[in-house]
């Protein structure tokens, strides 16, 4: 029996989808005020506490003088209060019911890692490849050595609330415009990595895309290569809600909100991170994150797990492509990861970091699916060779405004009973579903 | 345009964002637009630190350095970054700019644009409206060049 720990011990325990904020506050008073609010929302939640980006890009100096200038930052500075202080904030929480996950969005997480077990918290979450190439400028081969040693940190605490769980945010490349098939992929890769360096309570990611018939068959795709592949680990599903440009309008914005919910509960997903009504203007405040849960937590509870008849075929085959590509390069994953983006063999579209090729570009297709125009030297096919012409500034803005226009538009296009949490999902009968976004 | 020499037959413009930021969609998206208005693009990418920054600009020698970062850590990153640029004589004259979510709070006081203005931008973009601020800054600049 592979132990959970309080995370993931928790989500398995639960009965429903679990559901998460991002939230994270500078302000101690404020995050604490955060955390009670989302323990005592009456939803399946666990906690978060969100890293500021001086503190997950190692400038500690200029996250402890704003500190003291009091200055409001985009998160919580945890080196900077330190652990005494965090353990002390956060003594109220038992956390063999409201576990806490750290999310840091660091490259190089090891002194947040040392950090966080001395606070008394053992989830976080990222990844060699997923927090390097998007986030960050650092060279790959360094930042998989020291995720090597990051996670071997965290495979060695045996304190309360171990096994420490670590999810990889390789379902998030990017945010928007990153095919499926390569999104499973880094899943499967990092989790691999995970295991090699010890960990063995993960979670995979999957970040809800542009067509739902499209992301269901991604999640079950993943879930599929999981059983295959990682058989060792304990390990569950999280679902992010639309991680890009997000609808402006409130009613756009919970609708998108309810789709991904629906998405996470029909695939047997088991833990969803939500986004808010502010998404598209600021930081959300504790009221709207709550606000958010609860809806989330509505839509999913009304959503039956749907049957099994779209197995995701064609990107179970196109990432476990990747994945044998990749592993063929080195029987240390590590080192086959950074050989495989060295040679081409994986490339983030999009992506600006120097150790990705850059070559590969995705599109939207008529019907809202994630289509390769360009696959690069990855050993996939594009979707059509046509469609290879340059992309255009205002080409590139449309596609990453696809859901807002789709969701705040308020005529056609836009989805029925889109205030009503209670809606049930029908296949078929989705407005993005293939079918009928194409006679729409 | 006048050009010297055939490496400057197009425009130079350097992108890139404040050390703190991981953001890069809105670079992808600069760097197709400067492209589409004439200009070759170096991408610096995410988390630029302004000793990198300020070594970009010495080495390409751009007529444009475009600074843009979502992050909420604008206003506090960018006065040094401007200054450090402002501080190197062959950067002095640069046209630099700077647009995106500039504060944590979603819109940005007046009084902090003017001091943006004051340390050396030549422009802040920070409006729901900046995209289109910043194109017709951009003719405004082609037609000067030209001039």
């Amino acid at each position: 029996m592979i132990g959970l720990g309080f995370f993931g011990g928790r989500v398995a325990g639960s009965g429903e989808m679990v559901v998460q904020s991002r939230m994270g506050f500078s302000d101690p008073v404020r995050m604490l005020e955060g955390l009670r609010s989302v323990r005592d929302a009456g939803v399946e939640a666990v906690g978060t506490i969100t890293l500021d980006s001086f503190t997950r890009t190692g400038d500690l100096r200029r996250a402890r003088e704003e500190l003291l200038h009091g200055t409001p930052l985009n998160g919580f500075p945890l080196i900077a209060h330190g652990a005494a202080m965090t353990r002390e904030l956060i003594a109220e929480f038992d956390q063999s019911i409201f576990p806490i996950q750290l999310r840091h969005g660091s490259a190089r997480p090891y002194a947040i890692f040392q950090e966080m077990l001395a606070a008394g918290i053992t989830a976080t979450e990222g990844g060699p490849i997923s927090y390097c190439l998007p986030y960050s400028r650092e060279p790959l081969y360094a930042v998989v050595a020291e995720w090597a040693r990051s996670c071997e940190l965290l495979a060695a605490y045996e304190g309360p609330g171990g096994p420490v769980h670590l999810e990889t945010f390789g379902g998030c490349m990017l945010g928007q415009l990153c095919p499926p098939g390569l999104l499973v992929a880094l899943n499967i890769l990092e989790a691999l990595f995970f295991l090699q360096h010890g960990v063995r309570s993960i979670s995979l990611s999957y970040a809800q895309q542009t067509n739902q018939q499209q992301d269901i068959e991604a999640i079950r795709a993943l879930r599929r290569l999981a059983d295959e592949r990682i058989g060792e680990a304990a390990w569950h599903v999280t679902i992010y809600t639309y991680m890009g440009v997000y609808p402006k309008s409130r009613k756009g914005a919970l609708s998108l909100l309810g789709q991904s919910a629906r998405l996470a509960a029909l695939t047997g997903s088991e833990r969803l991170i939500v986004k808010t009504v502010a998404e598209a203007f600021r930081i959300p405040t504790i009221g709207e994150n709550v606000e958010a849960l609860k809806w989330a937590a509505a839509a999913a509870r009304d959503t039956a797990l749907g049957g099994a008849h779209d197995d995701g075929h064609d990107i179970y085959q196109e990432a476990r492509t990747l994945i044998d590509a990749v592993l063929e390069q080195h029987s240390s994953v590590g080192t086959a990861l950074v050989s495989a983006f060295r040679r081409g063999l994986l490339d983030v579209p999009y992506c600006l970091h120097p150790d990705n090729p850059n070559q590969a570009r995705a599109i939207i297709d008529p019907v809202g699916r994630l289509q390769w125009a360009s696959t690069g030297g990855m050993p996939i096919a594009a979707y059509s060779p046509a469609r290879t012409a340059r992309i255009s500034s205002a080409g590139l803005l449309s596609m990453l405004d696809y859901n807002r226009r789709r969701f705040d538009s308020h005529d056609h296009g836009s989805p029925r009973n889109d205030s009503d949490p209670d809606h049930v999902y029908k296949e078929g009968n989705n407005h993005d579903d293939d079918r009928a976004a194409a006679a729409g | 345009m006048r050009t010297i020499g055939k490496e400057l037959n197009k425009p130079r413009a350097v992108v890139s964002t404040i050390a703190s930021d991981a953001h890069t969609w809105n670079l992808v998206f600069l760097q197709l637009l400067l492209e589409e208005y004439g200009f070759t693009v170096r991408n610096l990418g995410a988390c630029v630190p302004v000793e990198e920054l300020v070594a970009g600009c010495l080495k390409e020698r751009p007529q444009l350095l475009v600074l843009s970062t979502v992050n909420g850590h604008g206003l506090i990153e960018a006065p040094g970054y401007i200054r450090q640029v402002r501080e190197r004589a062959e950067l002095r004259s640069l046209a630099v700019v700077i647009g995106g979510k500039l504060n944590v709070e979603g819109t940005v006081a007046d009084d902090d644009i003017q001091m943006l203005l004051r340390l050396g931008f030549d422009g802040v973009f920070a409006t729901a409206d900046s995209v289109r601020e910043f194109q017709r800054f951009l003719t405004h600049l082609g037609r000067a060049a030209a001039g």
